[in-house]
């Protein structure tokens, strides 16, 4: 995984250095001009949220039922990519809504659900930092609980009706506007492998000065 | 004779006139009506909502770094300070 490293970083880079000007040369949408180009990075940040979601609850199931303390860092490093990318989403959607929509949020089934989602996630961090002695355990039944909700959140647009749009917009994407849409989301997710292998790191650290205390005070 | 001709002015001074009124140009506002606010779209320019969207992902990626740097910086010197320690034991 070190050896990975170094050749995500240079193309997570890459990507990121040249998705500006891709995202600058998409054409306009007809209704809503340029304010719509938010969703090159908007739907992306939410596309690695739910990514790595999905590795943090696959990781805290592996904990909770293998009491694996390798699973229960993916999983903790992995929430708390969750959370950032969450935020992207969060801010930068009612940044489009406010010019789109004329207002900055709508308590419809997908903003809130979603922000419900986001506050799960923060809630594994709270639940780590404060929970005391098995809130690893803890944390993990919220990492689980966080990647079952998610499929009602993609899907939310598409079960109530809301302002939001629905999920058909990215499959009938015309390519002129697919490309950049497509190089984002690839920015997005080797940002998100790097930033979770960063995490990761930090975890593995943190667990070897646990045990250096340990060692220290036997 | 006299009457015809008459009726001829009138008649082509109504077909000239009636388009002249029906193309006049809608009747001046007679009354300012104040409102609380503009309609979302008059007021709001789209790039800064663009660009602040941008810089935020930026920002964030950036401050998230640097937390963990500092937080692997954190890990780093407690190990260090043990392991100055450790021998003295």
């Amino acid at each position: 995984m070190r050896k990975a490293f170094g050749p995500i970083a240079v193309l997570a880079g890459v990507l990121l250095v040249g998705a500006p000007f891709m995202v600058a040369r998409a054409p306009y949408e007809s209704t809503m001009g340029l304010v719509q180009k938010i969703f090159y990075f908007h739907v992306p940040s939410w596309f690695a949220m739910f990514t790595a979601i999905g590795v943090c609850g696959v990781a805290s199931l592996i904990h909770l039922f293998r009491n694996n303390p390798r699973a229960d860092r993916i999983a903790e490093a992995a929430g708390e990519v969750a959370v950032l990318f969450g935020l992207m989403g969060l801010v930068t959607g009612p940044l489009w809504g406010r010019k789109s929509w004329g207002v900055w949020w709508q308590w419809d089934a997908k903003l809130t659900i979603a922000l419900l989602l986001e506050m799960t996630f923060i809630s594994g961090i709270l639940v780590r930092k404060y929970g005391g002695p098995g809130s690893d355990k803890l944390a993990a039944a919220v990492g689980i609980f966080g990647l079952a909700v998610t499929p009602f959140v993609y899907e939310a647009v598409n079960i109530w009706r809301t302002i939001h749009p629905l999920t058909s917009v990215v499959p009938t994407l015309p390519a002129s506007m697919g490309a950049p849409f497509w190089f984002c989301v690839a920015a997005f997710m080797l940002l998100m492998v790097l930033l979770l292998m960063v995490r990761v790191n930090l975890g593995k650290r943190q667990a070897a000065l646990d045990e250096l205390y340990l060692a220290y005070e036997d | 004779m006299r009457l015809h001709r008459l009726l001829i002015a009138l008649t082509l001074f109504v077909l000239i006139a009636l388009p002249a009124f029906a193309l006049q140009p809608p009747t001046g506002q007679s009354e300012f009506v104040p409102v609380e606010s503009l309609p979302a779209a008059d007021q709001l320019p789209a790039a800064p909502l663009l660009v602040t969207a941008y810089a935020f992902v930026w920002i964030a990626v950036m401050v998230y770094l640097w937390s963990i740097w500092r937080r692997l910086n954190k890990v780093e010197d407690e190990m260090r300070a043990l392991a100055q320690k450790a021998p003295h034991r």
